[in-house]
């Protein structure tokens, strides 16, 4: 007898049997069944909780049961194997039930006011009784915003991570990854106080005689504070994975090395690095705080940027859910689903622009 | 066009670590150069320090003096990137550009150098292709991914990609380890081929190699771990493995070191 067989009965595999009983399917869906029928009679017999907890203990019951059915029929190590398996499935559905719950919830009641009139008018002169009004304004508000932030955040944060792997070394470099890190923890609300204090207050007096204005050019600002650590991060991960013979083998060629970074590194990284930007993009959008302090929000239509305040779709969003009138929460609810799509439609088009290049599928 | 390099007393070190010591060997224009020896005794730092390669890495330095036809590698004026397009380099690992096309590969180094025009490219495309026996085998695809062929076509493209920029020396770090008997020979055939325009030096493990394919030979070793590494003999490549003249040469390629 072999040692493995004397401490650890039922693992060894001698050719004599390297074939194992299999728990039949049937077994299998009948203790699922089993499971459920016992939760169900139990929790809702006994009326200690509704159907929620029966499905809970029903899948707990289900899981021990399916070890118990397998270690009599497989052994031990493949009953583990069976339950750990139909854990880690269930965790997955965890997972994706919130998810998805969202997602149903913002179209069933988004559906609503998804109608012409929402995406074509502002809030300009509509009161509490009147049902109609859209999201025009913020619609715009959001892209301008997030356009502006991201034509600012995305050449330096990618510029900086460049500088990150490619040049930087000492002191300087790892003090400089340090408060990019730090930046990454930055709240929302603390990047709109600091436009707030140095943009719409000390700087933008000098552009409107002495006044202070917010403008969707200050909450640009601000969101590209927010973007541009996690564009940084995210890019510098992307171009450290470039493996470092492809930068030898473009050297090899006498390509200096600013041309190598730009035809070699950086295109073999392009489809990390847009996935990064439109994480950073996707967080951007959906910043309310920064919005509300240095823009201020307005209900009419204003295309200008740099003049005035102006709306954007998560701050539409809170206002409207927090307003009297009962034709707001629709209006709030489809203003949510628009902003969904929004990221939704930028990311797979960015996604598609990134592998327009032939080669990569 | 293929042009003599010339090391003499040729010391590098990466930080305080010595990697080699005082090599001093002389290759002759238009013939090939084996390096052989264990592991770690340098010959690949040799190598790397020919083309300027070994830079790459932070806290890299030589002592002595490098020349190709007796213009110092390592004068302060001398542009990198000169060099390198003067002494190409092969590496040990096929290392096509995954974003490229097997065209654009082939022609990597004219196209990031500057050259545009479209019937330049394509006569560079074909003719490095022909000179690396791949052309038959990819003529039908050139829009294909470069990192799509089999190893050993891999190779022969990174060889194309590397004569393409008509260098005067082709260096080549172990370019057959990674590679089946089949392509390895026919690694060895273009290699023949090249020796007619190019000067060639290729490090190697595999002693059989350097027999069949160069004119000298240079027998690299350390006395023990962390010891830098010496030129112990270098010679034709007949007399290193029939009658060398040191007895390390000899116990290294009878088998009974290393």
């Amino acid at each position: 007898m072999s040692i493995l067989e004397r401490q650890v009965p039922g693992v060894v595999m001698t050719p004599d049997h390297i074939r194992s009983r299999k728990l039949p399917v049937v077994t299998n869906v009948l203790v699922a069944v089993a499971a459920f029928a016992v939760a169900a009679v139990v929790v809702l017999g006994t009326g200690i909780g509704n159907w929620v907890l029966a499905v809970v203990v029903g899948a707990f019951l289900y899981l021990v049961g399916l070890y118990f059915a397998a270690s009599r029929v497989e052994g031990k190590r493949a009953a583990k194997n069976r339950s750990m398996q139909a854990l880690i499935y269930s965790a997955c559905v965890l997972a994706i039930l919130p998810l998805a719950s969202v997602v149903w919830t913002l179209v069933s009641k988004g559906v609503e006011r998804l109608d012409a009139n929402f995406f074509s008018t502002s809030m300009n002169n509509i009161g509490a009784r009147d049902p109609l009004g859209g999201a025009y304004h913020a619609i715009i508000g959001t892209l301008q915003q997030v356009g502006i932030a991201t034509l600012m955040s995305v050449p330096l944060g990618v510029l900086g991570a460049i500088y990150l792997v490619e040049y930087g070394r000492g002191k300087f470099a790892g003090t400089v990854r340090f408060f990019v890190d730090v930046m990454t923890g930055i709240p929302s609300i603390v990047a709109g106080l600091f436009i707030l204090s140095f943009w719409v207050l000390i700087v933008s007096p000098w552009f409107n005689n002495g006044q202070p204005r917010f403008s969707g050019f200050a909450a640009s600002l601000a969101l590209a504070v927010l973007m541009l650590p996690t564009i940084v991060r995210s890019t510098e991960e992307m171009l450290r994975l470039v493996p470092g013979p492809l930068r030898e083998g473009s050297y090899a060629l006498g390509v200096p090395q600013w041309k190598t970074i730009l035809k070699v590194v950086l295109p073999t990284a392009l489809p990390g690095i847009v996935t990064g930007v439109m994480l950073a993009v996707a967080r951007a959008a959906g910043e309310t705080a920064p919005v509300l302090l240095v823009a201020g929000g307005a209900a009419a239509i204003n295309f200008d940027p740099f003049g005035g305040n102006q709306q954007s779709l998560s701050l539409f969003v809170y206002q409207q859910a927090g307003d009297a009138s009962r034709y707001a929460p629709a209006r709030a609810w489809t203003a949510a689903l628009t902003l969904v799509a929004l990221v939704l439609i930028l990311t797979i088009a960015a996604k598609l622009l990134a592998r327009r290049n032939k080669l990569s599928r | 066009m293929a042009k003599r390099i010339e090391a003499s007393n040729v010391s590098s070190y990466y930080g305080s670590f010595k990697a080699i010591d005082s090599v001093s060997m002389t290759v002759e224009p238009k013939t090939i150069t084996a390096l052989i020896g264990p592991s770690g005794c340098g010959k690949s730092t040799f190598l790397r320090s020919i083309n300027r390669m070994h830079e790459v890495l932070p806290g890299a330095r030589i002592e002595g003096s490098l020349t190709i036809d007796d213009q110092n590698i390592y004068d302060p004026d001398v542009d990198v990137t000169a060099v390198r397009r003067m002494i190409g380099m092969v590496f040990q690992r096929p290392n096509p550009f995954p974003t490229m096309s097997i065209y654009e590969n082939a022609v990597a180094g004219l196209k990031l150098n500057g050259v545009r025009k479209k019937s330049l490219l394509d006569e560079a495309a074909e003719k490095s292709l022909r000179s690396a026996n791949l052309w038959d085998e990819v003529k039908d695809r050139l829009d294909r991914p470069g990192a799509g062929l089999s190893g050993g076509q891999q190779q022969r493209l990174c060889i194309a990609r590397t004569i393409a920029v008509e260098p005067q020396v082709v260096l080549m770090d172990e370019p057959c380890s990674a590679l089946d008997p089949i392509s390895t020979l026919a690694i060895e055939d273009l290699m023949f081929k090249l020796k007619d325009r190019f000067t060639i030096i290729i490090v190697t493990h595999n002693m059989q190699q350097a027999a069949r394919v160069s004119d000298k030979t240079g027998f690299f070793s350390i006395d023990k771990t962390g010891d830098p590494g010496r030129l112990i003999e270098y010679d034709d490549t007949q007399k290193i493995f029939s009658n060398p003249t040191q007895r390390k040469t000899e116990d290294y390629i009878t088998g009974r070191f290393g």
